[in-house]
């Protein structure tokens, strides 16, 4: 054997090492950070993603970067001019926001409002929902690189939000209801405009499903991925449609409903055996249909009357606890206020359904792969108004 | 919701039914955790509780192996000192308008099911298959803020406990990791507490100081005019 071929020899021998080195592949973990600043966390949510390969190992969501502290604001604040910051929280479907804790001063001085608010109450409250979801399923699209379909949610939720506007004057934060009623009765011709907006936003449900529901690769990326169980759901305090995604059918508005009346018309839980991406996605949508369906049989039946009860200028609100929930389109959404008797409440804490919702993302997140991430985030859906508070 | 009328006879029922149930749930849970219990109260099918810190971690197991109620809603805590700051506390601006009066200090009341710190923690749960829900408290003596924690039966409470560590400054044994959730790092003080000054109150005039100094006193039956119903 000459010099030259033992050196080639030797060469393949070191080729064949490195070949069994590389198969045994041992990769050293990297951390990979999402956000702040990411289209798919509506916001400045900030996901640290500890990755194997592709695969995460651990995910921990940091938040903070939003938050105002309305628990301590609302402290200094009197009962009216709290409405004004509980806007802020889901700001996609701000008046939804107002409703409990307005029923919860109502309850806490043992007032109703009467029969024409509560069912405008409960009109105002669906519209939120419908222009809150309806960004969501055009938004989804995007999560898995279709543009097109966001821009179909924004031209038609606009018909909502004139609505909305029309009513209360302000598209986003309307700031419209007040213990004891409503702050203004409808303006004229709005019922059939009304009508009007929810016809096209039937269409834009329909529209939805064709672009996107049967599209191949949504459902590619959407379903078995990011399965929850409803027992583990349940103990991380999922509400609204990611719940009802995982089968379990409870629904506030049905099941404890409380000052809004959505007793009195025919409408339907929609659940989803599967919990996956793909059920959330399709949860929301039914519910939309269904929230257009509630708002047309309530239009039919708005009752004549006062649209305030009679309430005292300076709200003093009588000493006591009360806890009352109601479900907003991000979920349950509750205000436990405690009152001493005072212009101001003593102390308001603020259940918010999105930072349950999110709480459930390093136990999701676990074992997914990089994409799948987004596409997750997406579908649970949270407004970082509503996580961070 | 099919059947209107059948829902209205139903709510008109639901009252005394749910308060017989209610009645049984506490028997069964005043047997479960012993002397645990402290007081409860129950309102229109409303329930809450007061246990004893040592059995806030029992209450939570027994309310869910026990009862179903699987379904976590929040943790939070509650500071019963009234607030030491009075309009004293307002910017110099706001000072000039109205010269303060320093507060007087108030007696610490607790609300619904009683207490005896000034610290409480406060929880519900729910049971999503039957529709009741519980309030639970526990009261935590001020020199040793810390309670046993729910994580372990309630996964979801991680988060809630964190905040309310951060919050209130209340420890929670047992749970994986008290870190910030809201505030940076560094941040010192536990903002939701009363003696925690609101600072941007200082440095900044209040806008709604104007609104809340023209409204017009109340009459002797605390019923000032009819408010502004058209």
């Amino acid at each position: 054997m000459t010099v030259t071929e033992r050196q080639q020899l030797s060469y393949i021998a070191a080729q064949a090492a490195d070949a069994r080195v590389n198969l045994e592949i041992e990769t050293e973990g990297m951390t990979l950070n999402i956000g702040p600043q990411h289209p798919a966390t509506h916001g400045t949510l900030r996901i640290v993603a500890k990755l194997d390969g592709e695969q995460v190992v651990a995910a921990e969501p940091v938040m903070g970067y939003m938050h105002r502290g309305y628990e301590k604001l609302a402290e200094v604040r009197t009962y009216p001019q709290v409405t004004t910051l509980i806007n802020r929280i889901d700001w996609l479907g701000s008046f939804a926001n107002e409703v409990p804790f307005i029923l919860a001063a109502e309850r806490l001085m043992e007032l109703e409002a009467p029969p024409r608010a509560q069912w405008i109450r409960t009109i105002l409250f669906e519209l939120s929902r419908i222009a809150n979801i309806t960004l969501f399923l055009g938004d989804m699209a995007v999560q898995v690189g279709a543009i097109t379909p966001v821009f179909f949610a924004f031209r038609d939720r606009e018909h909502v939000l004139n609505q909305i506007e029309a009513a209360t004057g302000g598209r986003f934060h309307p700031n419209f209801d007040r213990i004891g009623g409503l702050k203004d009765d409808l303006p004229a011709g709005w019922i059939a405009e009304t009508r009007q907006a929810m016809r096209k936003i039937r269409a834009f449900c329909d529209e939805i499903e064709e672009l996107v529901e049967g599209n191949e690769i949504f459902q590619a990326r959407t379903r078995g991925i990011g399965v929850i169980p409803p027992d583990v759901g349940l103990s991380y305090g999922l509400t609204g449609a990611n719940i009802r995604a995982s089968g379990v059918d409870w629904d506030v508005r049905r099941d404890s409903p409380c000052g809004l009346v959505h007793d009195q018309v025919d409408w339907k839980v929609w659940t989803h055996p599967d919990g996956d991406s793909f059920a959330r996605f399709w949860v929301r949508m039914q519910e939309t249909r269904e929230a257009t369906k509630i708002v047309d049989q309530l239009l039919d039946g708005i009752p004549s009357g006062p649209i305030m009860a009679k309430v005292p200028v300076i709200i003093k609100v009588p000493a006591g606890e009360a806890y009352v929930e109601t479900e907003n389109p991000l979920g349950v959404m509750g205000y436990y206020v405690v009152s001493k008797g005072d212009l101001f409440p003593f102390r308001v804490k603020i259940r918010s359904a999105s930072f349950s919702n999110v709480s459930i993302t390093p136990w999701l997140l676990k074992g997914v792969y990089v994409p799948d991430i987004i596409t997750i985030l997406g579908s649970l859906y949270f407004i970082l108004g509503d996580i961070d508070r | 919701m099919s059947s209107t009328d059948a829902v209205e006879a139903g709510a008109e029922a639901a009252a005394p039914a749910a308060d017989v149930e209610a009645e049984a749930l506490l028997a069964r849970l005043s047997d479960a955790l012993g002397g645990g219990l402290v007081e409860s109260h129950t309102d229109q099918g409303a329930v809450w509780v007061r246990v004893e810190r040592d059995a806030w971690a029992d209450l939570a197991g027994f309310l869910r192996d026990e009862e179903g109620f699987g379904f976590f809603n929040f943790l939070s805590a509650i500071d019963w000192m009234p607030s030491p700051f009075g309009r004293d506390m307002d910017s110099s601006v706001d000072n000039a308008l109205d010269p303060p009066e320093p507060k007087e200090p108030a007696p610490t009341e607790t609300g619904v099911a009683g207490g005896d710190t000034r610290f409480q923690l406060l929880a519900r749960v729910n049971d999503v298959t039957s529709g009741r829900s519980i309030i639970a408290k526990a009261d935590l003596p001020a020199d040793d803020l810390r309670a046993p924690s729910w994580v372990a039966v309630y996964p979801g409470a991680d988060w809630h406990e964190r905040e309310a560590w951060e919050m209130f400054g209340i420890d929670f044994d047992g749970h994986p990791g008290l870190r910030h959730i809201y505030l940076p790092g560094e941040f010192e003080g536990h903002p939701l507490r009363k003696d925690y000054p609101l600072l941007a109150r200082r440095v900044k005039p209040w806008p709604g100081l104007v609104d809340v100094e023209l409204m017009p006193e109340p009459d002797d039956d605390g019923d000032a005019g009819e408010g502004a119903a058209p």
